[in-house]
């Protein structure tokens, strides 16, 4: 039985990657549940598996065996309840920032099988200039075009894509890898607005340990293709920014750090 | 260090250049005693240019027609083959040799058959363009089509999205930086391909274009005017370049509001 407020529930998922000489088992009946609501960070060395995790919870992967649950559903049924944010801001360059937020609906719309139904054209607007508004766009850079961005703007329209379907579950794969610190740091503050306006779910992958910590619930350190380890963070709600220069920050950055270095020697 | 020259150096050097090589030319032909059907002095292509001006004006009209229609043709036809290749790679593995063939086969060599099964016309001469021409087209535009970034796809494969809208709303739009290389090389072999064409056209006498007109100097020993008309022939080439290198940019920029176009 399913445990009404988890969100995802991995069960024993396996990938293997095939060439003609080789295979490479990149997840290893690995097991996961993110409970409704909640943020949970992956951490691990390149090449653990950690994408391919969120690819896999996105229906982007087939497992070769194990099974996903999303909402307490299989992935193909309830893909429209999940949006992806990439490493990249993965914008398409020859539209602008309000037609590329507008695409997911694009594609959506005339779907037949579709579980939302798609939103008039006013509803559509409106839910357009809100969710740029959420993520820090004013209307003078609304129809930009990507090339004419920075790139945490590029990553702010990207996460507003994502947003605009109104997905129970975010995932999000390195999404600040390429920026500055001060500017993670703001969009770091982004999610967390995100998440308690919304009450959205969060996987997020990452190489950067206080990232991590001052973003999640949980932090999940990976090895291998496994899980190695799993992290509460009990750091108080709503996080603010100072909460990084506390003795309990400090802890938690230990422990993980040493986490990350047992499990991956 | 490594400066540019200044611009009155980029504009003169060049015609200092040209202007040495017609005055080695002229000194040549006096000194060697050459005859003129051989090798005219400079100044008498320049003139012969002058004298044939209505002529060769009428046959760069023409040529540039059919070269045009011949580019166009090609931008249609390579375009929807190239977007049937990337609908399938059955289609793709039994055809693509085929194209690969129209690339290698010496067009002169069959332009003689096109005549015979096309008549001594327009028509011809626009499917002689055509032909040498549309590879580029189909080459750059399928690979533009198949090359998606790969988060792109993820992205629409994320909405569920449809083969048709994937073709529609990601490949298409992503090809057209594809398009416009491959109309850029093209459109050199489309002028290269009508005077082809032209050449075989040529003894009907119901059509004259540059490559007609040539074939009729070359009968006649008119060397300069000969000479003349390859000049034509070069501009008529330069122009139709500018031309499309114009449109490319213009549309590139729309593309992108500015000028590069982003890679990610």
């Amino acid at each position: 039985m399913q445990t009404p407020n988890i969100a995802i529930k991995c069960d024993q998922v396996s990938v293997v990657f095939r060439n003609r000489t080789s295979e490479q088992r990149v997840l290893d009946h690995l097991d996961i549940s993110v409970p409704r609501g909640q943020i949970v960070s992956l951490l691990g060395p390149s090449g653990c598996g950690k994408s391919t995790l969120l690819r896999v919870v996105a229906g982007l992967i087939t497992p070769a065996s194990g099974t996903i649950n999303v909402e307490g559903k299989s992935v193909e049924t309830s893909r429209d309840k999940l949006a992806f944010v990439f490493q990249e801001a993965a914008l398409l360059p020859w539209r602008t920032v309000w037609q590329n937020v507008m695409l997911p609906w694009e594609i959506r719309g005339a779907q037949p099988g579709s579980k939302q139904p798609a939103p008039s054209k006013d509803q559509l607007r409106e839910a357009i200039e809100k969710t740029l508004t959420l993520v820090g766009f004013k209307p003078t850079d609304w129809h930009k075009k990507p090339s004419q961005l920075s790139g945490g703007m590029k990553m702010r329209a990207s996460i507003a894509r994502a947003l605009i379907t109104q997905p129970d579950i975010l995932l999000l794969d390195e999404p600040f890898a390429a920026l500055d610190d001060m500017l993670r740091s703001k969009l770091n503050d982004l999610l967390l607005d995100i998440v308690s306006q919304t009450g959205c779910t969060m996987l997020f992958v990452t190489h950067n340990i206080s990232e991590a910590i001052y973003l999640s619930h949980r932090i999940a350190v990976m090895s291998h293709g496994k899980i190695a380890d799993t992290i509460d963070v009990d750091l108080p709600c709503p996080r603010e920014s100072g909460v990084r220069g506390t003795p309990a920050f400090a802890g938690l950055y230990g422990q993980v750090a040493e986490s990350l270095a047992r499990s991956n020697p | 260090m490594n400066r540019p020259p200044p611009l009155w150096l980029r504009v003169l050097a060049p015609i200092a250049v040209f202007g040495l090589v017609a005055a080695i030319w002229h000194l040549a032909v006096v000194l060697f005693r050459i005859p003129p059907v051989i090798l005219p002095k400079p100044e008498a292509v320049i003139s012969a240019l002058w004298s044939e001006r209505w002529t060769l004006l009428k046959g760069s009209w023409i040529t540039l027609q059919a070269s045009m229609l011949g580019l166009l043709c090609s931008a249609i036809v390579g375009c929807t083959v190239a977007i049937l290749f990337s609908q399938s790679s059955l289609l793709r593995t039994a055809l693509y040799p085929y194209v690969i063939f129209l690339q290698t086969v010496p067009i002169v060599a069959i332009a003689p058959l096109l005549i015979i099964w096309s008549g001594t016309e327009f028509r011809t001469v626009v499917l002689v363009s055509c032909i040498i021409s549309i590879f580029p087209i189909i080459s750059n535009v399928t690979s533009g089509l198949l090359s998606i970034n790969e988060n792109h796809l993820d992205l629409f494969r994320m909405q569920s999205a449809s083969r048709w809208k994937t073709l529609l709303k990601l490949r298409i739009p992503s090809a057209i930086p594809n398009l416009v290389l491959g109309l850029r090389i093209s459109c050199g072999l489309s002028v290269i391909g009508a005077i082809v064409g032209e050449l075989f056209v040529a003894n009907s006498g119901a059509y004259d274009g540059l490559g007609t007109i040539m074939n009729a100097m070359q009968a006649n020993l008119k060397t300069a005017a000969l000479m003349a008309a390859i000049m034509a022939c070069t501009l008529l080439g330069i122009l139709l370049f500018l031309f499309v290198q114009f449109l490319g940019t213009v549309v590139l920029r729309k593309w992108t509001r500015d000028a590069g176009f982003e890679a990610a």
